[in-house]
């Protein structure tokens, strides 16, 4: 069936429908990564938005449930130029179409994707509408795409309920966690099947409890703390500073999630509560701009921000530049940063945009991109080892 | 970091003459580097025994050494230039090895020279075989159980251990020289013997046989403060067991999940970082299909023929990156040329498929095997760009110019299904075609699966074009299923055959309904970023983004394809000085070309770059946008050549010699007219059709005779024949391919063979110089030892030849170049050949005259004169040096190929020896190809009948200079007769010891063996041949190449080599 890609700025694409026969109107963005397509689709950071994927060829390896990083699709739409009629991967259980019709979510193949990204590029991120109403009137549709926002999606994706998950109890052999199921409450088939082997060399958290701020949350955080054999409680992000605090956590992690920050004013307040107690925090995203702005600093949205798996990030306490995988349309501003709260970490090599804040006096810091990966680099996974270890100091200090 | 200050003056070691395994990527990568190098203000000497090269221009490096890669000449080399410092990550393996043998004589701290990029450490880690299993197992990186062996006893012993099959692997080899996977003791035997000599520390790696696996490659770089990236990662469709240089490769990989795709990735850095490289680096993985297992294959610590397809593929010049990174930058302080926004510090993001194909060399060598193995075979590849896989390997297949344009170019219809699954075992070049048969016949993907192991994913994309054809074939051609087979990039021409149309009729449909190819940029970034550089490749599903430009003039210069014997990087040579002198002379040059090796296709050599097949459809999509002023196809060889009428058709100018005069030198009557008006002799002769008509004009000329195709490269398919037998089977040969024209046939003289190159004005010629071959006619032009200036013929012959040069480039109307060759039989000048077009000479006679013969020919073609541009016409000076150019051959790497010379090419590559005498620079050329005739001082001399005279006077200089003879019965007789004494060893069939249990006790340095003449059909001599080639042996099989040696021999003393700067030429 014919589907059309309406923009705001008037351009339209016709190509074929995908997924679930649907019309959407949602915020347009491109993510540049060549694999990992599941992992974007079952990112809650891209809630209130459609994704179009630059890699013209997509569901090559169909859909493997263990690669979810949540339970669902979050994107309002998807855009390919080519989904794959066939797919082939050991693990793969079903195809990509089936999984997109599953979830409801409608999307286009068969349009420029460069082309657009090309619009999205110059003019910037912009909303559009995905329909398969050949009649469509643009008069009509643009102010209707133009009235769109995101909104408070943080809301809609966070959890309804706090939920603990245990930690590995032991180094694992091919990732599979031992003793725990990797997805709560559903139970996982652990050792049915091959998993990916894990890089995780030692079980540096044995015994650490962490406390997951849930805004929209990858899988791949709360296991990455898991792996290392943190005990991680997972909390809706409305959970009240005071809940947390009175917990006793070792340490807290605020994780990634979707939407312009500012618009979270209720969860901002409540980090400022945390940021006033001596708990480490690690924050990775969203978590990282609500944290600056519960410090009194500023985020603007970039032009069309960063979404793929290639962007390289520098560590400017080493001058190492790791590449980090990325997704985000929303920055913090380091020129109205007061260096006594928070100084830059991290700088992203390409536009010099900041990737991370490191908190003058705290045991707080913060990244812009992902080093849970998935998809994307693994080279920034040893942050939730210096997590761990500023956990491991704290309690030192709290000792003496 | 910044640059290293203590940098200033760096000696780059080249890879050599271009052999199976190391071909024009190591041209590409060097000038590169020593262009990047220079950028940065650093003083760059380079030695490389390869002349067609880029890199050894006088402009690419302040000094610049054609001399042999050997220890002793760059230890000379350096202790005349005393660079500060040595880089040999960019000449392929013969630069590393010879970088690593002086590092480790302690040479170069002797003389404080360092090892810039990777260091020797590093190098002897990675490569080493057992250093980089314990390595590997030391950071928990997994490599295929495995032990290196010295001897054949304990490779038995840990076989036995592990089981069949193994696969076998050479240490310090390059294009996996020697390997080869046994399944048997018989062939473990035979395999490790051979690669146990082949090897430079005489050690081979037994490996559990990983066969089947997934090949995933990752190309890797890392600089000085330990910063990492992966510039791209290919998958190899052929699974493991295929050498991933006769592999068809795609990138990036397509079946593999980001978990797989990282965890390569973090392994691929791991292994970078714990080897410690500084530079670029190839990870090769083999990868379980159907769980996480994985092995790491190899890791090539230097830029190999992957990464250039990796800079290709990607627009990431790796090269380059490495050379700075060298100098000692960071990934971060080093700007991405492409963008001029981003930093080298950048992960590319495509946003297209990238497939490779290989371009192998079995229509030159017809009785060799076509299996494809761990040895690599291919002399050159093709690369293509589309937005879909499907439109990226139909684009490759036609890219290949070998008669293939779609899945059904090999017909293997006639098999049933039986015997197609059979066939389907066979690896060799043709099982994609005899899969798409299997398709077509039913077969299941799972089937073809068990047996080929390649990926279902790719079994379906060949089904999708199966059934593509099918429906064009069997259904109406409705204007949708037209723009289907266009995005997947079936040519107007297939789809023409398949639906019973007319070409003209399929493009008119596609105009009238906008079925017009768009261009994409490749940028690095899938469009992220703004990019700069036009670097574009078609497609049929987009909107152009190419951008229009009408500069006062715009030049199409036509590259010369994948690099095959024949037609090597002396026009990529060619092709590149065109354009930039095009460029100097106020044009806006655009490149068209699909071979990724080059550096005719780096994105700044011209002002537009296209990656597209070279097909006149391919070709005119870009004319179409481009609309240019001119066409130049005299630089790329046939492949731009066989494009003049096309691109006249499409109303675009040829600028230079004009395409009916390009025809009449090719076209036998027309050129017969002309040699008669211009009264010059040439060898008598006739056009044919029919092998009827072929014996014939035979007869009537006396044999023996030449016979061959016109319009053909590196006379393929040229053949003596000495009797109507051999008229028959080589008719039948040469006829198995459809050909367009005729046959000619001519009396077959003997002489000595000279060669021109020549530039024309219209009026004047310049030539820079006369070449003679040492070996008699009959030895290919490309395969035979060229002498400048030509040494043995009298000045009134001279005379001649200039004189007939200029008759002939007036009569043809050349502007621009023409190459000729003559026969000279006394005083008596013939003309054989005559291509009024670039040649494989140019480069070489560029260099040892230091006239610029390309740039002239480009000026005169622009419309200057050969006196405008400050020349005398007529032939120049002769120099005072002497330049002997020496063909290499790749021969071992060919199981079955014939070696003896003819007028088939059969040559890869070339060195040069350039000296003050031409016993020195014959000695030096003998030495750049590896032929040093050192230990055993014995050898074998088994010559036809009509030799054995010469053979005898050979057989006593040899005998002077101490050697040992031993001869076949008849050739022994012959030369004790004379007084030569010589031992008598027996034929094959004899009882032993015969001449090949001398050969296999490894105590021979040279075989001498003429064939009989036309094809040699007897077992022996050809089995005498092969196991020489095949134990490394050096093999001489023309009398005239046997006396030139023993001529370089005498002369040889201990007295170290005079050097010659070719930038003060």
């Amino acid at each position: 069936m014919r589907a059309f890609l309406i923009l705001e700025d008037g351009t339209v694409f016709e190509g074929t429908k995908i997924g679930a026969d649907r019309e959407v109107i949602s915020e347009i963005v491109f993510n540049t990564s060549m694999a990992g397509y599941l992992e974007v689709l079952t990112d809650p950071s891209y809630a209130g938005q459609a994704v179009c994927m630059t890699y013209p060829l997509i569901g090559n390896y169909g859909i493997c449930k263990d690669d979810m990083e949540s339970k669902k699709a979050w994107p309002d739409g998807f855009i390919v130029r080519e989904l794959s009629r066939n797919y082939s991967n050991f693990r793969a259980d079903f195809s990509i179409q089936q999984f997109l019709l599953e979830n409801g979510v409608p999307g286009i193949a068969g349009i420029d994707t460069r082309a657009l990204t090309k619009i999205l590029r110059e003019k910037g991120t912009m909303n559009g509408m995905i329909t398969t109403d050949a009649q469509y009137c643009l008069d009509e549709v643009i102010p209707r795409l133009k009235a769109y926002t995101t909104g408070k999606v943080v809301e809609k994706v966070t959890c309804k309920e706090k939920y603990e998950l245990k930690g590995s109890k032991e180094l694992s052999e091919n990732g599979v966690l031992s003793g725990c199921a990797k997805f709560v409450p559903e139970d996982y088939e652990a050792g049915k099947r091959e998993r990916k082997p894990s890089l995780v060399r030692k079980l540096n958290g044995a015994g650490r409890r962490v406390a997951l701020l849930d805004f929209g949350m990858k899988d791949n955080i709360a296991h990455s703390l898991r792996e290392r054999g943190c005990d991680v409680t997972v909390y809706p992000a409305s959970t009240p500073a005071s809940e947390i605090i009175a917990a006793v956590p070792d340490g807290i992690m605020l994780s990634n999630g979707p939407g312009d920050p500012k618009e979270c004013t209720g969860i901002i307040a409540e980090l400022k509560r945390l940021y006033d107690t001596d708990i480490p925090i690690f924050a990775i995203c969203l978590g990282h701009q609500l944290m600056a702005l519960a410090t009194g600093a500023d985020t603007y949205k970039m032009k069309y921000g960063h979404r793929g798996g290639n962007h390289p990030v520098k560590d400017l306490a080493t001058g190492r530049v790791y590449i980090s995988s990325q997704n985000h349309g929303y920055v913090v501003d380091t020129d109205k940063l007061d260096p006594k709260v928070a100084t830059p970490a991290f700088v992203n090599v390409n536009d010099g945009t900041n990737e991370g804040l490191d908190y003058t006096g705290k045991n707080i810091f913060t990244v812009q991109f992902h080093p849970e990966a998935c998809c994307g680099p693994q080279d920034s996974g040893y942050l939730f080892d210096r997590f761990i270890d500023m956990m491991d100091r704290a309690k030192t200090e709290v000792g003496r | 970091m910044p640059k290293n200050p203590n940098v200033k003056k760096v000696l780059v070691i080249g890879s050599g003459p271009i052999v199976i395994g190391q071909a024009a990527e190591f041209d590409y990568a060097g000038t590169q580097a020593c262009r990047s190098l220079k950028e940065e203000g650093v003083e760059v000497v380079l030695v490389n025994s390869n002349p067609a090269t880029i890199m050894t221009d006088r402009d690419i490096a302040d000094k610049v050494y054609i001399e042999p890669l050997t220890a002793k000449v760059v230890e000379q080399i350096i202790e005349k230039e005393r660079p500060d410092s040595i880089l040999p990550t960019l000449g392929g393996q013969a630069g590393l090895n010879l970088g690593m043998e002086l590092e480790e004589s302690g040479f170069l701290a002797s003389h404080s020279v360092k090892l810039l990029g990777t260091t020797a450490a590093t190098i002897r880690k990675a490569e080493d075989r057992q250093e980089f299993k314990d390595t590997m197992e030391k950071i928990g990186e997994p490599c295929a159980a495995s032990k290196v062996v010295e001897n054949v006893e304990d490779g038995v012993a840990f076989t036995h251990t592990i089981g069949y099959p193994v696969v076998l692997r050479p240490a310090y080899t390059l294009g996996g020289s020697g390997g080869g996977i046994a399944h048997n003791q018989m062939e473990l035997e035979e395999i490790l013997e051979n690669g146990l000599r082949l090897s430079r520390v005489g050690q081979v790696l037994v490996e559990r046989c990983i066969a089947g696996w997934k090949e995933i490659e990752y190309e890797v770089m890392r600089d000085s403060a330990g910063n990492c990236i992966t510039v791209c990662n290919m998958e190899n469709i052929d699974p493991v067991g295929v050498h991933t240089g006769d592999s068809i490769v795609v990138a990036p990989s397509q079946t593999l999940s980001d978990k797989e795709y990282q965890m390569l990735r973090t392994s691929a850095l791991n292994i970078i970082s714990e080897l410690n490289i500084t530079g670029g680096c190839n990870v090769q993985f083999a990868l379980h299909p159907t769980s996480f297992e994985y092995c790491v294959i190899e890791v090539n610590p230097r830029v190999s023929r992957s990464s250039a397809l990796a800079s290709k593929a990607t627009g990431y010049p790796i090269a380059k990156v490495a050379a700075k990174i060298a100098l000692g930058y960071t990934l971060d302080e080093i700007k991405n040329a492409i963008t001029g926004k981003t930093y080298a510090s950048f992960e590319p993001a495509l946003d297209y498929c990238v497939v490779k194909m290989p371009r192998l060399p079995f229509d030159k060598f017809i009785t060799a095997k076509r299996t494809l193995t761990t040895q690599m075979k291919a002399t050159g590849e093709v690369m293509s760009i589309c937005t879909n896989f499907e439109g990226a390997l139909m684009k490759a297949i036609r890219s290949l110019e070998q008669h293939v344009d779609c899945l059904r170019s090999y017909d293997f219809s006639a098999l049933d299904k039986d015997a197609l699954l059979r066939r389907m075992e066979k690896v060799d070049d043709q099982r994609i075609y005899v899969i798409a048969e299997a398709l077509r016949k039913g077969i299941d993907y799972d089937t073809i699966y068990d047996i080929t192991r390649i990926d279902r994913w790719f079994i379906d994309k060949l089904a999708i074009l199966v059934e593509m054809e099918h429906a064009l074939e069997t259904q109406p051609l409705t204007v949708e299923r037209l723009r289907e087979a266009k995005r997947m990039e079936f040519p107007d021409t297939v789809i023409a055959r398949l639906t019973g149309k007319d070409e003209q009729e399929i493009k008119k449909l596609r105009y009238d309904n906008q079925i017009t190819a768009a261009f994409k940029m490749v940028d690095t970034c899938a469009a992220e970023f703004e990019a700069s550089t036009p670097y574009y490749y078609s497609c049929f599903d987009g909107i152009n983004e190419a951008v229009e430009t009408n500069p006062p003039k715009k030049v199409l210069v036509l590259g010369s394809g994948p690099i095959r014997i024949g037609q090597g990087i002396e026009f990529d040579y060619c092709s590149v000085h065109a354009t930039w002198a095009f460029s100097k002379a106020g044009y806006e040059t655009v490149i068209v070309n699909n071979n990724p090796e080059t550096v005719s296709t780096d994105f700044d050599i011209a002002d537009k770059l296209y990656f597209e097949p070279l097909t006149p459809e391919d070709v005119e999509n870009i004319v179409n946008i481009e609309k240019p002023d001119g066409a130049v196809v005299q630089f790329g060889g046939q492949t731009a050549i066989k494009l003049t009428e096309s691109l006249m058709k499409m109303g675009v100018p040829i600028l230079g010699t004009k395409a009916e005069d390009v025809d009449a030198a090719e076209d036998r009557e027309l050129f017969d007219r002309i040699l008669e008006q211009t009264q010059i002799p040439r060898a008598a002769g006739g056009t044919v059709y029919t092998a009827r008509e072929a014996k014939e004009v035979a007869n009537r000329l006396g044999y023996p005779v030449l016979v061959r195709p016109s319009y053909v490269l590196g006379g393929q398919g040229m053949q003596i024949a000495i009797s109507d037998a051999e008229i028959e089977e080589f008719m039948e040969i040469i006829n198995r391919i459809a050909q367009d024209h005729p046959i000619l046939v001519d009396k077959y003289l003997q002489g000595k063979e000279l060669e021109v190159d020549a530039v024309c004005d219209g009026t004047d010629i310049l030539i820079p110089g006369i070449m003679e071959h040492i070996e008699r006619t009959g030895v290919h032009s490309g395969d035979s030892i060229s002498v400048y200036p030509a040494h043995t013929i009298t000045s009134k012959v001279k005379e001649t030849i200039a004189e007939y040069t200029r008759r002939l480039a007036k009569a043809l109307h050349v502007k621009g170049l023409i190459n000729i060759q003559f026969i000279a039989v006394g005083e008596e000048v013939f003309v054989i050949e005559v291509n009024p077009r670039s040649s494989r000479t140019v480069p070489y006679i560029s260099k040892v005259t230091g006239i610029p013969i390309v740039d002239l020919a480009t000026e005169v073609i622009i419309g200057k004169t050969i006196r405008e541009l400050g020349y005398e016409p007529g032939l120049q000076k002769e120099a005072d040096y002497v330049a002997v150019k020496m063909p290499v051959f790749s021969f071992e790497k060919i199981r079955g190929a014939e070696i003896s010379l003819g007028p088939e090419m059969k040559s890869t590559g070339e060195c040069l020896g350039i000296a003050k005498t031409f016993n020195e620079a014959l000695y030096k050329a003998f030495l750049g190809a590896g032929i040093d005739l050192p230990k055993h001082k014995r050898m074998i001399i088994t010559v036809k009948d009509a030799d054995k005279g010469e053979a005898i006077e050979i057989g006593r200089r040899f005998e002077k200079l101490g050697y040992t003879i031993y001869a076949t019965r008849s050739t022994a007789k012959a030369l004790n007769d004379a007084g030569v004494s010589a031992k008598k060893v027996n034929k094959i069939q004899q009882e032993s010891p015969t001449v090949m249990d001398l050969i296999l006790g490894h105590k021979i340095d040279l075989v001498i063996d003429t064939p009989t003449q036309g094809r040699d059909k007897s077992r022996d001599g050809f089995l005498i041949r092969r196991v020489s080639i095949e134990t490394g042996v050096n093999c001489i099989t023309a009398l005239d190449t046997a006396k030139a040696l023993a001529t370089s021999l005498e002369s040889k003393n201990d007295s170290p080599l005079t050097l010659v700067n070719i930038a003060d030429l």
